[in-house]
């Protein structure tokens, strides 16, 4: 059985408490950290744990941010004309009147975004494979152009989030826990979801979903329910990175398909998919590697990234965790017995001494 | 003797070739009961029409006096109609303790079981059933790792976990080492007598198959050729052109 709190478990933990206090000039780069290890966490729920390679999730961020503001601004304002502005109305917005609007944005951005998934499920989920893939592809980009056109929301122009009531200091503490509670809380609880029915029923699908289905598992329930799980946090994280940058347009905002969009594929990867951890670890050196990049190969960031995937995806595709598994089964709870050897003859003795 | 699975002048065609044409027959409750006929005849083709695999172009199935030609694979499997398959499929990243857990029936699940807990009593059961194929010092093993013939125990003992009323096996013994092959024969007839499934059996080995079976249907083209108890199939003259390609 699985202790309650691991080692690693109670360090990521403890670095999330005080690294705030003690990184003081990165906590931006660490509340960001902690959105990439939701987005990992969550995308190897489809992608590692059920087989679905999904390059859509992306599009579940996009909606619970433009979900998120649109209520926090019809809360106390006409959304139209607010955003007709073009973000240049300046309702004031008082203290609790954000308070509401954010508490609320968050609330209703992850319902609204578990709903559509699961309403997209029935859509998506009769492919398979890079069909799967390429068709939650489509999804993202197609919702990032409605908006784009949809005037209502502010169209490609955007919409200017309320504004931070108090000093831009506390707010970047604020969106630090709240991004470390969600990240954690996304954690917890697929660790949780992985060790009841539902894990080895999406491992089943993803190992062999005809055979699973010759065996009357409720396939489509578990696809359905995994693809909202990882909406309603995506969804949240949506809202929180909206009010954090103050800002939202559909392209490069709400909808980074190819930044954030791969990154989460690309975290997983390289942590090792499939495995409790590797989305962890992976998201962790990712972001580590990137923000690098981006300081000291400035110019050269996107190659840097591109030879970590490309040199990740031929030489080492089992990724880091999935690796150490591979060496030490028996630090993973995997325990491996020498007397469980495949040869016939030798198990069937030992299986008439250790039955009788 | 109530039929379990009743087959009336069932037809599919695949473009222009009629894998089935016409096919009555009929399972038993309780009993063995064994398909044969060459390679080619539609043995395959009728079993995934019976478990939902592929719609029929025309004719009846009726489980337990319930029509389920229009049902997809799932429904009829939860409904307690198993199959294997000819080619082993078992869940080859988990391991045989994970494989047979994941396989017990969600015949009656709610939406909210998905999140439910394996009880102790589950694993122990198997782990019983692993022991029942000889597969218990295996069971922490990932099963991609076992041999092909003890893939196909552990699709057995999987099918067993299922608890079905009807199980159909899609050549059992195929790629069994012979000497295994009378275990897993006493095997089937164990899941018959004691488990009480019963069994609808694909076999191409007539040793088999007249050591097993309580009835013998053969195909041959598309076309039921003759049905009859296991001694009468293997001097019907007819079943043995079939085989020898007197057609």
């Amino acid at each position: 059985m699985r202790k309650k709190f691991s080692l690693p478990l109670v360090g990521l933990i403890l670095f999330g408490f005080i690294s705030p206090f003690v990184f003081t000039n990165y906590i931006s780069q660490i509340t960001l950290l902690w959105l990439m290890v939701l987005f990992a966490v969550t995308w190897d729920i489809l992608g590692g744990q059920m087989g679905y390679n999904s390059l859509g999730n992306i599009t579940f961020f996009g909606i619970g941010m433009y979900v998120s503001a649109v209520f926090q601004i019809s809360l106390f304002a006409d959304v139209g004309q607010y955003t007709a502005a073009f973000g240049g109305d300046n309702t004031p917005f008082t203290d609790a009147q954000y308070f509401q609007g954010l508490i609320g944005g968050m609330a209703l951005a992850a319902i609204s975004c578990a709903i559509i998934a699961a309403l997209l499920g029935r859509m998506f989920f009769g492919l398979r494979g890079a069909y799967f893939a390429i068709g939650t592809l489509g999804l993202a980009l197609a919702v990032s152009e409605i908006i784009a056109t949809w005037d209502w929301v502010g169209g490609g122009s955007g919409i200017s989030m309320p504004v931070f009531p108090y000093e831009a200091d506390q707010k970047s503490q604020m969106f630090y826990w709240l991004t470390f509670v969600l990240a954690i809380s996304a954690f917890l609880f697929v660790r949780w979801l992985y060790s009841t029915r539902f894990g080895l029923a999406i491992n089943s699908i993803r190992d062999d979903e005809d055979k699973a289905e010759a065996m009357g598992v409720h396939t489509f329930r578990h696809k359905a329910a995994a693809w909202t799980i990882a909406a309603f946090f995506l969804g949240i994280s949506g809202a929180l990175f909206g009010n954090m940058s103050g800002f939202i347009e559909p392209l490069e905002v709400a909808f980074p398909t190819i930044t954030f969009g791969i990154f989460m594929v690309a975290m997983c990867l390289l942590g090792g998919k499939g495995t409790l951890w590797g989305p962890v670890v992976g998201a962790i050196l990712f972001h580590v590697i990137k923000e690098t990049t981006w300081t000291y190969l400035l110019g050269w960031q996107w190659i840097a990234l591109g030879v970590i995937i490309v040199v990740n995806v031929v030489f080492f595709q089992q990724g880091i965790v999935g690796w150490m598994q591979e060496k030490w089964p028996e630090k993973f709870g995997i325990d491996v017995d020498d007397s469980m050897s495949i040869e016939p003859a030798k198990a069937a003795t030992s299986a008439v001494k250790d039955n009788g | 003797m109530t039929n379990i699975i009743e087959v009336s002048s069932v037809s599919k065609s695949f473009g222009g070739v009629v894998a089935n044409h016409q096919i009555s027959l009929n399972v038993p409750e309780g009993q063995i009961t064994g398909l044969i006929g060459p390679n080619g005849s539609g043995k395959t083709t009728l079993f995934n029409s019976i478990v939902g695999y592929h719609p029929i172009d025309e004719g009846s199935i009726k489980f337990e006096g319930k029509e389920i030609s229009k049902l997809v694979v799932q429904e009829i499997a939860r409904l307690g109609m198993l199959r294997t398959f000819q080619q082993t499929r078992i869940y080859s990243n988990m391991n045989c303790i994970q494989n047979m857990l994941t396989s017990v029936p969600q015949r009656n699940a709610s939406f909210f079981d998905m999140f439910k807990k394996y009880p102790p009593e589950l694993t122990d059961k198997a782990e019983h059933l692993l022991e029942f194929v000889g597969l218990y010092q295996k069971r922490k093993l990932h099963s991609g790792d076992l041999s092909f013939g003890q893939q196909k125990l552990l699709e057995f003992a999987m099918a067993l976990m299922n608890e079905p009323k009807v199980l159909l096996l899609d050549e059992p013994t195929a790629g069994i080492n012979p000497t295994l092959i009378n275990g897993l024969i006493d095997r089937l007839k164990k899941a018959n007598t004691e488990f009480g499934i019963t069994l609808f059996v694909i076999e191409h080995n007539m040793r088999v198959v007249m050591n097993l079976a309580d009835n013998v249907y053969c195909l041959a083209h598309g076309e039921m050729l003759a049905h009859g108890k296991p001694d009468e199939i293997q001097n019907d003259q007819n079943v043995i052109d079939a085989y020898l390609g007197a057609h």
